[in-house]
C-alpha cells in the first residue's frame, strides 16, 4: 500500500519498515507519518533539510536514514533487532574471540601501567564494539589511519600486539608496523590524523588504486579544525575515506553535549555533502554492516552517492582516558553502570549462546587462548632491550646530516667514558 | 651548450614546478588560487592548462586541510608540493608542520616518510598588508625533521627547488618574494638540481665574513661593494639552506677572517644569528678577533609598510654592522 502511495519508493519505505520494527517497537502512527515525511524531504529536498540527504534517485541504503536513526542488529540481550550481515559462524566467532582479546589486553595492559611496566597508556574497554566491528570490514589492502585508542581496531587488521605494548612502554618500534600491514602509526595531536587520511585516500584515487581508507577519531575531535578540513577536502575531492567517530561520550572530562550543539555527530556529515550515519558502537555487527557499507562504497569510483562516509558509533568508555585520569571526579557511578549493561561483548556473546555457536566450553577455550597470546605479547615486549642511543638519530632524516652525526659521536664517546649508568634513570 | 631562459626567481620556481611535474607523475601541484589563477604571484601559471586539474589542484582555503592531506599523500609514497599563499599564512597549518610533517619519519622508523615540499613566499619590503611580510624561519630550523631551504637567485631557486622535490625528506622552501621580480638570470632549461645543506661564497674578501639568505643577500653584497671602495673585503656567504646548516662553510670563511656579520630580516632573538653564532664559538673561537654582529630585524612584530624601511635591515645598516666587526 505505502509503495502506491509514494511511488518508486517502495524499497526505501520497505526498509524503514523492516528498521522500525526491529527496534522492537510497533509501527505506530506517528513513526509512520514520520517515515513519509522523512522520505518525502529526501525526496524533494535534497540536502536540505536537517532529516534527510539522499540525492533524487540514489539507491535507497542505510545512508538514507535519518541521523538519529541509530542502526542496530542486536539489542542489549543479544536479541536480533535489525539486519544480520552476512558473516558464517567461524568470522562471528573469530570477532567474538577478537573483542575478548582486546578486553583481556586493556585489562593487563592498565595493570602493567601500574605495576610501573608501562607508560601511560589510554584504555579501550567498552569500545570493542566499535573497534573490532569496524575493523573485520577492512580488506587486508585497505588503510586504517587510527588515533591513539584503537589498539584492539589496529590488532584486527595486523598490527601485532606487542607492537602495540611496545609503543606504550616507550618504544618508538611499537610505531613500525610490519610492512604488509596497512595501519598507520598513532596519532596524538586530536583530530590532526583526519586530514592524513583524506590525503592518503586521495592518493590512491589520484593514482587509480581501489583501496578504501577508515581513521579513527573520538567525539571531541569533531570540535576541532582539522575535522572540518579534513572531511571537508573528502567532500571536495570524494576521497575514498570512511570517518569513524568512536563517540565514546567523554573527551577526557567534558562530555559529548558540550562539544557541540548538534543533535548528532553524524549530521555534520550533511555541511560536507558527504554521507553521515549512526550506529550503536555497542553493536559489533551493526558496526560492521555499516563500515562495509561505507567502505563499499567508498571504494566503488562511480558510486552515485558520495566516496566519503561519517560514521558515528555511539559508544562509551569503560575506564579512564589514560591511566593518568580518574574519571570519578567528572561522571557518575550510575552512569558507568548504564552503559556497561550494553557491554558489546556480553551482547555478542549472548546472540552466539542463543544459535548454538557459542558454549561455555568454546567460551572457556577463547579465554584461556585470549590470556596465553596476551602473556606471550607481554613477555615479547618487556624482553625487548632497551634501543641503543643511536636509534635516536637514526631516523630523524633519511641520511644523517653531519651535524647530528657529531651529536651522535660526542654523546657515544662520554657514553663509553661514563657507562649506562650515568645517563639511565632507575 | 646548455639552452637557457631569462628568468626571474618567481618564473625560476614556476620553471621547477613545471619540470617536476613532467619528470615525475608522484609530483602534484596543492594550494589555493595556484590551479586556474596561477598563484597569485603567477609561480604555478600555465601548469594547470598543462598538467590538469588532478596534478595542479586547487584546494579549499585551509592551510592545515592543504598540508595535512599532503602529509596524507606523502605517506603513501607521492611527491606533493602544496603551497601557502604567504608565510604569514602557515599557522594553521604549523601542527601539521611540527607534529606531524617532521615526525613522520622517525615516528614509524622509516616505513612512512614524506617527500614533501612546503613552498610559501615569506620576508618583507613589498608594501603588503598585515601578516604577509613576515620572516620567521627560525620556527622552522628549529624542528628536527624538516629542512629549510631559502633561494635567493633564479637559477638556483630551480635548481634548489627540484632538489627539495626529490629529496627524501620534508622540506620547507621559503621564497624571499621581494626579490621575486627583482633581476632576471640565465636558468637552464633542462632539469637540475642544486644540493639542499650547501652555502655559496657569493663574494671573496679576507676581512670580515658575512653570513646571510635570501632577500638579505642582495643589499649585504651592496654593502660589501660600497666598503669595498674604502678598501674593506668582505666574505659573502649565502647560507641557501638555514636547515641543516653548512658549519663547514660557515666556519671557513670566519677562520679565514676571523670576524663575522650575520644579517637578516628576522628578529634578532632566537634567530638563526645567534645559531650561527654559536657554532663559530663552538669551532672557531680561537680564530676570533671581534664580537660577532647581527643585523637583523628588531624585536618587534613586523610593522605596517609605512615603517618597513626601518626594520628591513638596509645596506646601511649591514655597512654599519660590518664596520663595527671590522673596527674592533
Amino acid at each position: 500500500m505505502l509503495a502506491k502511495i509514494l511511488p518508486n519508493g517502495s524499497e526505501f519505505v520497505q526498509k524503514r519498515l523492516i528498521l522500525s520494527q526491529s527496534d522492537g517497537r510497533s509501527l505506530s502512527a506517528k513513526a509512520l507519518f514520520l517515515i513519509i515525511l522523512n522520505y518525502l524531504r529526501k525526496r524533494y529536498y535534497p540536502g536540505g533539510g536537517q532529516i534527510g540527504h539522499a540525492k533524487v534517485g540514489s539507491t535507497v541504503s542505510v545512508f538514507d536514514r535519518a541521523y538519529d536513526d541509530t542502526v542496530r542488529v542486536l539489542d542489549e540481550e543479544g536479541e536480533v533487532v535489525g539486519d544480520l550481515p552476512d558473516l558464517d559462524d567461524e568470522s562471528l566467532v573469530e570477532m567474538y574471540r577478537h573483542m575478548r582479546l582486546a578486553r583481556h589486553f586493556d585489562g593487563r595492559a592498565v595493570s602493567l601501567q601500574r605495576q610501573g611496566r608501562m607508560g601511560t597508556y589510554p584504555p579501550l574497554s567498552g569500545q570493542e564494539g566499535a573497534q573490532i566491528g569496524s575493523a573485520y570490514a577492512l580488506d587486508d589492502d585497505d588503510w586504517m589511519i587510527p588515533s591513539y585508542r584503537e589498539h584492539g581496531a589496529a590488532l584486527v587488521h595486523g598490527l601485532p600486539l606487542k607492537q602495540t605494548l611496545l609503543y606504550w612502554m616507550g618504544h618508538e618500534d611499537g610505531n613500525n608496523a610490519p610492512p604488509d600491514v596497512n595501519v598507520f602509526p598513532v596519532a596524538v595531536p586530536i583530530a590532526s590524523q583526519i586530514p592524513h587520511a583524506t590525503g592518503a585516500a586521495w592518493a590512491s584515487k589520484l593514482r587509480g588504486e581501489d583501496d578504501a581508507f577508515v581513521c579513527y577519531f573520538g567525539d571531541g575531535a569533531t570540535s576541532e579544525g582539522d575535522f572540518h578540513e579534513g572531511v571537508n577536502f573528502a567532500g571536495v575531492f570524494d576521497t575514498p575515506t570512511v570517518f569513524f567517530c568512536n563517540n565514546n561520550q567523554w573527551a577526557i572530562s567534558v562530555p559529548r553535549e558540550r562539544q557541540t550543539r548538534s543533535a548528532t555527530l553524524a549530521q555534520k556529515a550533511e555541511a560536507y555533502g558527504v554521507d553521515g550515519v549512526q550506529v550503536d558502537g555497542m553493536d559489533p555487527l551493526a558496526v560492521y554492516s555499516v563500515t562495509e557499507a561505507a567502505l563499499e562504497k567508498a571504494r566503488d569510483p562511480d558510486a552515485d552517492r558520495p566516496r566519503p562516509t561519517l560514521i558515528e558509533a555511539v559508544q562509551y568508555r569503560f575506564g579512564a582516558h589514560t591511566t593518568a585520569d580518574d574519571p570519578t571526579v567528572y561522571r557518575d557511578d550510575d552512569e558507568v553502570e548504564r552503559w556497561k549493561a550494553k557491554d558489546p561483548i556480553d551482547r555478542l556473546e549472548s546472540y552466539l549462546r542463543n544459535e548454538g555457536v557459542l558454549d561455555d566450553e568454546r567460551v572457556a577455550e577463547i579465554e584461556s587462548s585470549v590470556e596465553a597470546q596476551v602473556a606471550d605479547a607481554i613477555d615479547a615486549a618487556e624482553s625487548m632491550a632497551r634501543p641503543d642511543p643511536r636509534e635516536l638519530f637514526e631516523h630523524a632524516y633519511a641520511e644523517l646530516p653531519p651535524e647530528l652525526e657529531r651529536q651522535y659521536e660526542e654523546f657515544a664517546a662520554l657514553r663509553d667514558e661514563r657507562g649506562d649508568a650515568a645517563f639511565l634513570e632507575d | 651548450m646548455t639552452d637557457t631562459q631569462n628568468l626571474t626567481l618567481v618564473q625560476a620556481v614556476r620553471d621547477g614546478l613545471h619540470t617536476e611535474l613532467r619528470e615525475d607523475d608522484d609530483v602534484v601541484v596543492m594550494g589555493q588560487d595556484v590551479g586556474k589563477n596561477g598563484g597569485v604571484f603567477r609561480a604555478t601559471e600555465g601548469l594547470f592548462d598543462e598538467f590538469g586539474g588532478d596534478r595542479v589542484i586547487d584546494t579549499p582555503l585551509a592551510e592545515s586541510g592543504i598540508i595535512g592531506t599532503a602529509v596524507g599523500m606523502a605517506a603513501m609514497g607521492m611527491r606533493p608540493v602544496p603551497e601557502i599563499q604567504f608565510s604569514g599564512f602557515m599557522y594553521p597549518g604549523f601542527d601539521q608542520i611540527v607534529s606531524h610533517m617532521a615526525r613522520f619519519r622517525t615516528r614509524s622508523r622509516g616505513r612512512f616518510t614524506l617527500p614533501m615540499t612546503l613552498r610559501a613566499p615569506y620576508g618583507g619590503g613589498i608594501r603588503a598588508p598585515e601578516h604577509h611580510s613576515e620572516s620567521k624561519e627560525a620556527f622552522y630550523a628549529h624542528e628536527a625533521g624538516l629542512k629549510v631551504v631559502i633561494p635567493s637567485t633564479p637559477r638556483e631557486a630551480k635548481g634548489l627547488l627540484a632538489a627539495s622535490i626529490r629529496d627524501p625528506d620534508p622540506v620547507i622552501f621559503l621564497e624571499p618574494k621581494l626579490i621575486y621580480r627583482a633581476f632576471r638570470e640565465a636558468v637552464p632549461e633542462e632539469p637540475y638540481t642544486v644540493p639542499i645543506g650547501e652555502a655559496a661564497t657569493r663574494r671573496e674578501g679576507d676581512d670580515v665574513a658575512v653570513f646571510t639568505y635570501g632577500a638579505m643577500t642582495r643589499p649585504t653584497l651592496e654593502a660589501a661593494e660600497t666598503l669595498g671602495e674604502e678598501g674593506i673585503e668582505c666574505e659573502v656567504v649565502d647560507l641557501r639552506t638555514i636547515s641543516p646548516l653548512d658549519r663547514e662553510a660557515i666556519v671557513e670563511a670566519f677562520e679565514k677572517t676571523g670576524r663575522a656579520v650575520v644579517v637578516h630580516e628576522a628578529p634578532k632573538t632566537g634567530g638563526l644569528a645567534g645559531e650561527i653564532t654559536a657554532i663559530l664559538q663552538e669551532e672557531a673561537l680561537l680564530y676570533q678577533e671581534a664580537p660577532i654582529g647581527r643585523v637583523t630585524g628588531f624585536d618587534v612584530p613586523y610593522p605596517l609598510y609605512a615603517l618597513e624601511d626601518y626594520y628591513l635591515p638596509s645596506a646601511a645598516r649591514i655597512e654599519d654592522g660590518i664596520l663595527e666587526a671590522v673596527e674592533f
